[in-house]
């Protein structure tokens, strides 16, 4: 695989400090970056002190720091998952590659996500294998992806 | 619909000590989500080089996933009903009745599995925390305590999430409890937590444990570019970063929850030394974010070889804040 480059896999955002001289988690130091993760799906809840120093709840719209390493791990995915799509149109790659990349799994996960050994899910990856595979194997590939089947079986003709 | 009467969904910073702190709430033992996290001495800072996740080598910033449904109960003196199944169809079952029945429940679940989650959070995590609160024809309400307001799922999808096979796998597990105690000697329990939490992280005989752990990492990021390339130390970077602030957390890896617990331990023991931890462990939380962004900076603009040497001052510098506020309370007898 080529090695990416890291400016061009960032989001272009701005990284601020933290703000203020002291020390001290404050409410109006929580970050609001209404980061994209979020969108959509509300916020999340951290600890933080008001003007009298007292510990409270405050809820957060995310904040950049996480996003540009959750970023960072999830393209890398994403683009594994649009290499493994590519070879498997032609038939170079297995649909199993393209799913597992494309839910954030490597081949340890997979095989503990399925209950199989490393060493089966390796050969399940590699195209003339998974051709051979049983319609009963492939029915738990499907549903642990939360597919049909026939998107593993036809794959050149249903993605 | 069944939905279960007077549940008010509360928002919380982390899934397990928030199922906790609602439960018991529920049966009558109002505690916040700090004095759960803290009770259970759940602090921590493990760097498990030799167990990998997502070919990254496991760091938590307190105890394994599980930890406070198995042991807070015991140390409250709540009865406590626990239960896994291997069979999903009862299990699935058996929650219909509790619904039903107006119980309310926590289960565990797989985030994976969990639509009403952002696609790019959905990881293989298999020990996410949830309360079942109603069920409304083929839907369950779900108050999930890092979501802002009640959420659905559909049975199909909450039966696959509760038999998800894998790491820490959670067999369906369903908890809740039964009697809890009329009150409780906080006094007695705070002081015995701290202790466990104190002895844990400073002397702790494993050297990925406490601050031992944390000056373990220190030194592997020194040498982490000269071992692999680039990629990989934004990753193992990125990796740090994701498990203080994103994996349930509510940021500062669990130190401004502590910090939490501390002031309001103050407020009933009165001993001006977790005070004064409190405001350190505020400060320690800090110096934890200064890190996360120092971390960030190199996973966006690639990495020096300075930096790394200057990010691993930074974790020491976080290890050496914190083994201060240990021994400041280890006063605490």
């Amino acid at each position: 695989m080529q090695k990416p480059q890291p400016s061009s896999l960032q989001p272009e955002i701005d990284l601020p400090g933290i703000d203020g001289g002291d020390n001290i988690m404050k409410i109006k130091e929580v970050p609001q970056d209404d980061i994209k993760t979020f969108r959509g799906y509300g916020t999340k809840t951290v600890y933080a002190v008001d003007e009298n120093g007292q510990y409270t709840r405050v809820s957060t719209s995310g904040w950049d720091a996480e996003e540009v390493v959750l970023r960072d791990v999830v393209n890398d995915f994403e683009k594994a998952a649009q290499d493994a799509k590519v070879r498997a149109m032609k038939g170079e790659a297995s649909p199993i590659e393209y799913f597992m990349n494309k839910y954030f799994m490597d081949v340890p996960a997979l095989a503990a996500g399925m209950g199989l050994a490393r060493w089966r899910v390796k050969r399940h990856l590699n195209p003339g294998v998974f051709n051979k595979l049983s319609d009963k194997l492939l029915q738990r590939y499907a549903d642990f992806f939360q597919v049909d089947i026939h998107t593993l079986k036809k794959f050149k003709e249903t993605i | 619909m069944d939905l279960i009467a007077n549940f008010e969904h509360q928002h919380f910073a982390h899934c397990e000590s928030g199922v906790m702190a609602t439960l018991l709430k529920y049966h009558g033992l109002p505690l916040s989500e700090p004095m759960v996290f803290g009770l259970s001495g759940a602090l921590c800072f493990a760097y498990l080089p030799f167990l990998k996740m997502g070919n990254m080598p496991v760091i938590s910033y307190r105890m394994f996933p599980g930890y406070i449904v198995k042991n807070l109960p015991r140390r409250l003196g709540v009865k406590y009903f626990r239960r896994t199944y291997k069979n999903p169809d009862l299990a699935m079952a058996q929650l219909d009745e509790f619904v039903a029945a107006g119980q309310l429940v926590g289960l565990q679940t797989s985030v994976y599995y969990s639509p009403y989650f952002p696609p790019e959070m959905r990881f293989q995590f298999n020990a996410h925390n949830i309360i079942i609160v109603g069920k409304e024809a083929d839907e369950y309400l779900v108050s999930d305590p890092v979501f802002d307001h009640l959420e659905k799922i559909k049975s199909a999808d909450l039966k696959k999430a509760r038999f998800a096979r894998g790491f820490s796998a959670p067999k369906g597990l369903v908890h809740y409890p039964l009697v809890c105690p009329d009150s409780l000697d906080l006094e007695k329990l705070i002081r015995k937590s701290i202790k466990k939490t104190v002895r844990m992280m400073l002397y702790a005989p494993l050297p990925w444990i406490g601050i031992k752990g944390i000056n373990h990492l220190a030194r592997k990021v020194v040498k982490i570019s000269g071992e692999h390339n680039d990629r990989y130390t934004r990753h193992f970077l990125g990796n740090i970063v994701r498990m203080q602030e994103e994996i349930g957390t509510g940021g500062g890896g669990f130190r401004f929850m502590y910090a939490a617990f501390l002031q309001e331990a103050y407020g009933i023991i009165k001993l001006p030394v977790l005070k004064e931890a409190s405001d350190r462990m505020t400060a320690a939380g800090d110096a934890w974010r200064m890190f996360a962004l120092e971390c960030v900076r190199v996973v966006k603009k690639g990495c020096a070889s300075e930096d790394l040497g200057h990010i691993a001052r930074s974790l020491k510098r976080c290890g050496e804040n914190e083994k201060q506020i240990y021994r400041m309370l280890k006063a605490v007898k």
